[in-house]
């Protein structure tokens, strides 16, 4: 019977082999990240966390960046972060929250108005996030993470054992360090979206990881004599097609977030497609030959018995 | 597992069936027949703020603010008891949000003003006494149950009050929720003049009416000499000539004579001459008589009509007025002027309010984001269906029917449920797409490797299925993990997507092991077929 076959099934890549190699490649991403957090000064951090309003505002007329920040000149916010945002679109971005009812985005308006025109521009977007707020944004994200990692280290731990929770979630925080450190690198806003984002990765990596464990599980069963990491690598090499199916099948409805989603989800599917890459090597890579390194530490007392 | 193909067909056609049933009015909107909205569920999926536009405030209530105030009041009506029972006292005041402080020239006095203490008083507790210089100072502090009393009753009164303005501003399905202690989240779908609702809702609306101090020199008082009893206050004169307006400073004697609380109704008239607006007051019984007295007792002077410490406006007493009306003329615009009127019929609010956090979205930025879901949606649903069935063949054709199943569970869901769906929420279901074919992909590839190994295909399916079930339920329970803290910690966009990976994680392990199973059953045991095409 003919299949439609990416990966063929009698495909034996040693990956534990690998393992020297491929914990050097990580250990060097990691410091990159820090090197590029340490770099700028700390991430750049949207509004939801850094507290500040934004505002998008589409131009129904020709305009340049400049004359925009002549208009803002009285307003005190000319040198604020002014960008293009879509063709006919800008996102401003002023640092610190005003909590006056009249707010700023009312003056940019009649500011905007009285440079370009009347119905010139029209207000699309505003978002203030006020310092409390912002502290309490972030205070939830870490919780959130962190406690998403402790919740999947008791039920790997539980279904598994421990060393292999352990496995799990190195590579999940793996994959944290390594997308923030492209939001990093590239200087990308970090906001609440990208927490979601990061949540999600863990959420993809660690599904991945899982079936991979299932396997070495089920084979490790099977034939107790083999060495755990002749076992291990077997399992990476069976699950390996499917590894790449669902990333791939995962890649696409990405791409299509990133292309089509428009400008306010672009980051997030950004954030997606870096952590699903570097999910997909981590789960390979990572999470299964730690481990083995666990293992000749620390052997299970099951393995010893034989 | 339920061996009959039947009864498990029946389930997913019951499911089904549900799921489609919330869908309906969505998907009909007008063309709903009557009967069925008379009867039967009617609502539409609920759309975010992000997609359908509008604003989203989280306010705070300054309660330490109540509490001062009202501290203030009390240390007035202390005052005013001791110099009735001729109690001797130096000097008093609010010290700290919580604590009034007295200073008494001697003992005797002090003593005296412990007994009203205790007797008219019994809120109060003495913090602390001290002598200097022959002084007796007493600091004497609300009880802490008190105060906590105060500020839930000005959380309390605020969300009322906010409820009532947002009320009569006229906005379909506003929200308004009360969050820990001080905080409002307000929630206004498709709202035009953010601006205008935000001046509404924030506004303190606090109106007093004060006398003018006209005993005293403005002049000198602007130098710095303040009179005793009295403050500068601002008002704003338009010149109707080149439309500007200016600030003009009074000085005001700083008792209130009466409230905003005792109003029975505000409304908008127009006003003759110029055919400009002005705010009619009508007071309420106790209202009216006070004012007949007020005015009877002032004729000639000046009344300032004073709102959140600005004057309106400061006419002459001609005569004693007993009808119980007023009027707020001004520098109005018809649209502030209406929104006077509602604040000042909804009540002042007991505490000033704070904007924390702001979101507003256009209705066209909604509108875009809501034509970019569904293409991005779509686009990436073609993807995915048209690489399993280039990869899988007929195989893939039965995955994805799992796949449209999935989507169709998870709006029905957010239906029934009456979920918000938003734009991280529809990039949620994109990514559910995707995720969902695979416990698919994880079955069908040990389908493959049994029929590798040579095993019939009931054989292949039956083992492929046992096999790939405890990996598909392992990792989606993980996943599901992971969700459910989003869930717990998230906030606005981080929720919404959460909803939906939930949703379509739980509904995936229905369509995409129990669904497809009865397909490959059905072909195996009743049309005994002895190929399987993946």
């Amino acid at each position: 019977m003919a299949f439609v076959e990416f990966i063929k099934p009698d495909i034996n890549i040693d990956f534990v082999g690998k393992m020297k190699l491929a914990f050097s490649i990580s250990m060097a991403m990691i410091i990159i990240t820090f090197a590029s957090i340490a770099w700028h000064g700390g991430l750049n951090y949207g509004i939801d966390f850094a507290g500040g309003t934004l505002i998008q505002v589409k131009f129904n007329v020709p305009f340049t960046i400049d004359k925009i920040r002549e208009a803002f000149q009285p307003l005190g916010i000319e040198n604020s972060i002014i960008q293009q945002f879509g063709p006919q679109e800008i996102v401003v971005r002023v640092g610190e929250g005003t909590t006056d009812l009249k707010s700023l985005s009312g003056k940019v308006e009649e500011k905007l108005n009285n440079t370009f025109g009347q119905n010139a521009v029209e207000m699309r977007r505003v978002e203030m996030v006020g310092p409390k707020v912002g502290k309490d944004l972030t205070k939830k994200a870490l919780l959130a993470i962190f406690f998403s990692w402790i919740g999947i280290l008791i039920y790997v731990g539980f279904r598994f054992e421990f060393r292999y929770a352990a496995g799990g979630i190195l590579a999940l925080i793996h994959d944290t360090i390594i997308t923030i450190g492209a939001f990093s690198l590239l200087n990308k806003e970090f906001d609440l979206t990208i927490v979601a984002a990061l949540l999600t990765i863990i959420g993809y990596s660690i599904n991945d990881t899982v079936v991979i464990f299932d396997r070495i599980r089920e084979n490790a069963r099977k034939n107790i004599k083999k060495p755990l990491a002749e076992t291990i690598n077997d399992s990476i090499n069976q699950t390996l097609s499917r590894t790449i199916l669902t990333a791939f099948t995962v890649f696409l409805v990405l791409l299509s977030l990133f292309f089509f989603g428009g400008p306010v989800i672009h980051d997030f599917a950004f954030a997606l497609i870096v952590g699903v890459i570097v999910g997909a090597y981590s789960t390979v890579f990572i999470a299964s030959p730690f481990v083995l390194v666990w293992d000749k530490w620390m052997p299970s007392k099951f393995r010893r018995k034989k | 597992m339920i061996k009959s193909i039947g009864i498990r067909a029946l389930i997913v056609l019951a499911v089904c069936l549900v799921a489609l049933f919330y869908l309906t009015p969505s998907v009909m909107t007008d063309r709903l027949p009557p009967f069925w909205k008379n009867n039967l569920p009617a609502d539409k999926i609920h759309l975010g703020l992000d997609l359908q536009g509008g604003m989203h405030l989280v306010l705070e209530v300054q309660t330490d603010k109540a509490l001062e105030g009202t501290i203030e009041r009390m240390a007035n009506d202390i005052k005013e008891t001791m110099m009735e029972k001729k109690i001797r006292f130096r000097g008093i005041a609010r010290t700290q949000k919580d604590s009034i402080t007295v200073e008494f020239p001697d003992h005797p006095a002090r003593e005296a003003f412990e007994k009203i203490l205790k007797d008219n008083y019994p809120d109060f507790e003495p913090a602390s006494a001290s002598q200097r210089d022959g002084k007796e100072i007493v600091q004497i502090k609300l009880k802490a149950k008190r105060a906590q009393d105060i500020k839930k009753l000005a959380m309390e009164q605020g969300l009322e009050t906010i409820r009532n303005r947002v009320d009569q501003f006229g906005i379909t399905e506003p929200e308004i929720i009360p969050q820990g202690e001080d905080r409002i989240i307000v929630q206004l779908p498709g709202i035009r003049d953010p601006g205008r609702a935000k001046n509404l809702i924030g506004k303190t609306a606090l109106l007093e009416f004060k006398l003018l101090d006209e005993e005293h020199s403005l002049e000198e008082a602007m130098r710095g000499n303040i009179p005793e009893g009295s403050i500068i206050a601002y008002g704003t004169h338009l010149d109707r000539e080149s439309g500007r307006r200016t600030q003009v400073p009074y000085l005001v004697k700083n008792k209130t004579l009466m409230t905003g609380a005792s109003l029975e109704t505000a409304k908008v008239s127009i006003a003759d001459r110029f055919g400009e607006p002005y705010v009619s007051l009508k007071f309420n019984a106790q209202g009216a008589q006070d004012f007949d007295r007020i005015t009877a007792e002032n004729v000639k002077k000046r009344l300032a009509i004073v709102l959140d410490g600005v004057i309106h406006s400061a006419p002459v007493i001609q005569e004693r007025i007993s009808g119980g009306n007023a009027q707020i003329t001004g520098t109005f615009t018809m649209d502030e002027a209406k929104d006077l009127a509602i604040v000042l019929r909804a009540g002042a609010l007991p505490a000033p309010v704070t904007i924390l956090e702001e979101r507003t979205v256009g209705p066209s930025l909604g509108q875009d984001s809501i034509d970019k879901g569904i293409w991005s949606t779509i686009a990436g649903l073609m993807l995915v269906i048209l690489f399993m069935m280039i990869y899988y063949k007929i195989s893939g054709l039965v995955a994805n029917l799992a796949l449209i199943l999935n989507i169709i569970i998870i709006f029905g869901t957010l239906a029934a449920f009456r979920a918000t769906l938003t734009l991280p929420g529809i990039a949620g279901i994109v990514l559910g797409i995707g995720m969902a074919v695979d416990a698919n992909i994880l079955i069908l590839e040990r389908i493959r490797e049994e029929i590798r190994g040579g095993k019939s295909p009931r054989a292949s399916v039956e083992a492929g299925y046992t096999k790939a079930f405890l990996a598909i339920f392992d990792s989606n329970l993980t996943t599901l993990i992971a969700a459910l803290f989003l869930f717990g910690f998230g906030t606005g966009p981080v929720k919404g997507f959460a909803v939906t990976l939930t949703i379509g994680l739980i509904a995936n392990m229905f369509t995409a092991v129990f669904v497809t199973r009865i397909i490959y059953d059905y072909f195996i045991w009743n049309r005994k077929i002895q190929t399987i095409s993946v």
